[in-house]
């Protein structure tokens, strides 16, 4: 197993330099410092003297790859792309726009992150699978059937009107809660109802859709039909036998997301101003600061592929017909 | 002076092929076949005369002209800087009569004070009299009554508009079946046809009494209010088709060919090209979505602000923007189609046939456009009306990010936007956001059912589990 935990984990670094090179391509080939430059410091009124100390404040006076007119190594690692793109490899992201480090401040905004993705995927999961398992006991009955148009109507309601609606109705008309913002601590609990029962409202449909899907192909396997003809009552072959093995698709996929809760999530953080990563990316891409979106994006590539290793790991514990290769 | 805009074009270019698609598949029994089922699902149906008035509103708004500015010579005509598109002909009145600021839905009054010069130096702060709606009642006490003299009016007419319709429908079929009408009708009702027509004439019946309600009470007034600008509501959520469809379908003309052909060349070529290929779509799904999106748009962003020369007019460049928008979703989102269609076509490799075809020294390319893409075609449809519904809810959210459309470009996510501050007020204003809900809703909704029918009809895996997941007693 350590084997092949190893080969995976080797099998991601090409991947990462990939990502790595698709950030540096897009933030320093296809525009160069200079039009970002520009833009940050206004279209109208640029000077030259402005531009070069807009660069050199952030370091992209340099050459792209290589700088001829260093010596020894510096001629490779005195260069925007050893600076700003190979260092990341090594988790440091060096400072935003404003001056400040990225790293310092992953560090403290990703326990607001978590502090909500955690609860609201636990949560999520245990209301998703109780739907879902109940739709499916009662399959092809009027409440399942209705049920399932009530998903796809859930699931046609964009995102923003869940938090909107939900800001409106619990915070504005009946003040249960704060309208937004962030505490820690025990305080913290009132910030976070909202945005967790938000989030749960609008991945409701999508998520009890498929965990249905995943139960019905369950049912319809011969096991069951054999369990059935023994004279296992419906409700203790769902949860007996059914639920156990729909469980490893669902399984798979929440492990595969677990890493990614540490980006938080940028719809729920910027409404509910809560001072996560979320609202960090946010805040960064309507600010334009470079500097931060090629951080995140690399720190969300990282995750992902943490992921998909995790998820894939996790396959093979719970399901002994697949093994290590 | 007629405009054509980028996304003018490739609307019409995708319209071209979805026409050429479907004379294609008329003639084919086994392409027709699938689509007869999704004739014959009444959701489906339902959602697809919804789909199709929408379409309708979004096509007649992708033909763009520059009016002709009037006086001057006319061997040399001017034309205005503005560019208007066929529906901005139709919603003429809806367009041209703007308020100074909110105004709720039928309101005869702005719906806030204004100062007001009452003339001798004296003023004084009331709700002012709006320019346009029903700036025609003389007494603003009838306001209700005229409403619904209006609106019954309009809706008895789209009412008697629909009965000509279903009759016309009637008589067609007559004519080809060979029936009185009275057969044809009794038989289009029970809904065992080609087509499912209950579901058709019954989605259509409130929609003609609504379209013909809404008609007349939209010209003398503000149906769905104005936004803070004065703008009627509903011109501004009329106009935010477009950018929904173009955004849902133009992504898709993006993504079909890159998803195909590198799809089925992993799959078929398997060694290094698969290895090549995968590896690229891992990287790029490796990367959030939105981040990946984001960091492209800014880029974008950067780009057309240098070069500002390149459009004429502030229509193009935002059409410019919508159009790059959708490229970017296209080359970030044919990761997933094109996985699926490599796993496919390894299955469909080793078919026997194929494996013949191959033994008798039939080229790749042909093997390749005779043999896999045909079989693995279904996955391509489902796929490319399953995202539809997808990509018109991320606008939203890009436009929420501030990497969507232009901002001066109508789409539900502008309106959201903007809507979203206005919900803060204080009364609150809550028709914009009510108007891009209902209409999201509306097009999202339909084109999910109709993704949902077009699934059921295409994968075979599907109609084999459903008949195992509802039969539970055989």
């Amino acid at each position: 197993m350590i084997a092949y935990v190893v080969r995976r984990i080797l099998y991601a670094v090409p991947t990462l330099i990939g990502v790595n090179l698709i950030a540096f391509a897009l933030f320093f080939v296809a525009n160069t410092p200079d039009d970002m430059a520009r833009m940050a410091l206004g279209a109208k009124r640029v000077t030259p003297e402005a531009v070069e100390k807009w660069k050199a404040e952030r370091g992209y006076d340099r050459p792209l790859l290589f700088n001829g007119e260093a010596r020894g190594a510096k001629k490779l690692t005195d260069t925007i792309f050893f600076d700003k793109s190979v260092r990341l490899f090594a988790f440091d992201f060096g400072n935003a726009d404003d001056g400040r480090n990225i790293g310092h401040e992953i560090r403290t905004r990703m326990w607001p992150s978590l502090a909500l993705a955690i609860p609201s995927l636990l949560v999520g999961l245990a209301v998703y699978v109780t739907a879902a398992l109940a739709f499916a006991l009662f399959r092809a009955s009027a409440f399942d059937i209705w049920g399932v148009v009530a998903c796809i109507a859930l699931m046609s309601i964009s995102a923003l009107f869940y938090i909107v609606g939900g800001q409106y109705l619990v915070s504005k008309l009946w003040s249960l809660v704060p309208i937004s913002g962030y505490q820690g601590g025990v305080d913290s609990f009132k910030f976070l109802v909202l945005p967790v029962l938000v989030g749960l409202a609008a991945g409701f449909g999508e998520s009890v859709r498929v965990y249905r899907t995943f139960f019905l192909e369950e049912i319809g396997r011969d096991y069951v039909r054999t369990a059935r003809a023994k004279g296992l009552s419906d409700a203790a072959l769902l949860g007996r036998h059914v639920l156990k093995n729909a469980a490893i698709p669902i399984l798979t996929g929440v492990v595969a997301a677990i890493p990614g809760l540490f980006l938080g999530s940028l719809l729920t953080e910027s409404f509910f101003g809560i001072p996560g990563l979320g609202s960090y990316t946010i805040d960064a891409i309507q600010a334009q600061d470079f500097a931060v979106v090629r951080s995140m994006v690399f720190l969300g590539a990282v995750l992902t592929i943490l992921g998909y290793l995790l998820a894939d790991l996790s396959y093979t514990l719970v399901d002994p017909r697949v093994r290590f290769e | 002076m007629i405009v054509v805009l980028w996304t003018d074009a490739l609307v019409w270019v995708l319209v071209a092929l979805v026409v050429a698609y479907v004379l294609y598949a008329r003639r084919k029994a086994h392409l027709a076949a699938p689509w007869r089922r999704v004739g014959r699902s009444a959701s489906g149906m339902a959602a697809a005369v919804v789909i199709a008035a929408m379409a309708i509103v979004a096509l007649a708004d992708s033909l763009h002209f520059r009016p002709r500015l009037p006086g001057g010579d006319p061997a040399k005509p001017a034309y205005a800087v503005q560019v208007l598109s066929v529906l901005d002909l139709a919603l003429e009145s809806l367009r041209t009569r703007g308020e100074r600021t909110y105004s709720a839905p039928f309101a005869t009054r702005l719906y806030q004070r204004e100062t007001v010069e009452l003339g001798e130096g004296k003023v004084a702060r009331e709700f002012a009299r709006l320019r346009h709606g029903g700036a025609h009642l003389a007494d603003e006490g009838d306001r209700w009554a005229d409403i619904a003299r209006r609106g019954l009016a309009g809706a008895a007419g789209g009412a008697a508009a629909w009965a000509a319709l279903a009759w016309a429908l009637a008589w067609l079929a007559a004519r080809r079946a060979r029936l009185p009408v009275r057969a044809a009708w009794a038989r289009m009702l029970d809904g065992s046809g080609a087509v499912h027509w209950p579901a058709v004439l019954f989605t259509l019946l409130p929609f003609c009494i609504l379209v013909g309600a809404v008609v007349p009470l939209a010209s003398v007034y503000h149906v769905l209010g104005t936004d803070k600008v004065g703008q009627d509501v509903l011109y501004l959520a009329m106009k935010s088709v477009r950018t929904a469809y173009v955004i849902g379908g133009l992504t898709a003309l993006v993504m079909l060919p890159l998803a195909v052909l590198l799809g089925i060349a992993a799959g078929y070529f398997r060694g290094w090209i698969d290895d090549l290929i995968q590896y690229v779509y891992t990287t790029i799904n490796s990367i959030p979505g939105v981040l990946l999106i984001a960091a492209v748009v800014l880029m974008m962003q950067v780009w057309l602000d240098q070069n500002p020369d390149f459009f004429p007019t502030s229509a193009q460049r935002a059409d410019a923007r919508l159009l790059l928008l959708c490229v970017i979703l296209g080359v970030t989102g044919w990761t997933g189609l094109a996985r699926l269609l490599r796993a496919e076509t390894l299955k469909v490799r080793e078919l026997e046939y194929i494996q013949a075809a191959r033994a008798f020294g039939v080229r790749d390319l042909r093997i390749i456009t005779r043999h896999v893409l045909p079989n693995v075609m279904h996955i391509v449809v489902i796929s490319l009306v399953m995202s539809f519904s997808g990509l018109v809810l991320a606008e939203a959210v890009l436009s929420y990010v501030g990497v969507g459309v232009d901002p001066t470009m109508t789409s539900y996510g502008t309106m959201i936007n903007t809507a979203r501050l206005e919900m803060a007020r204080e009364p609150m204003v809550w028709w914009t956001l009510g108007a891009a809900f209902v209409f999201m809703f509306l097009i999202v909704l339909s084109a999910n059912l109709l993704a949902d029918a077009v699934r059921d009809a295409f994968d075979p895996r599907v109609r084999v589990g459903r008949r195992l997941a509802t039969g539970r007693a055989a």
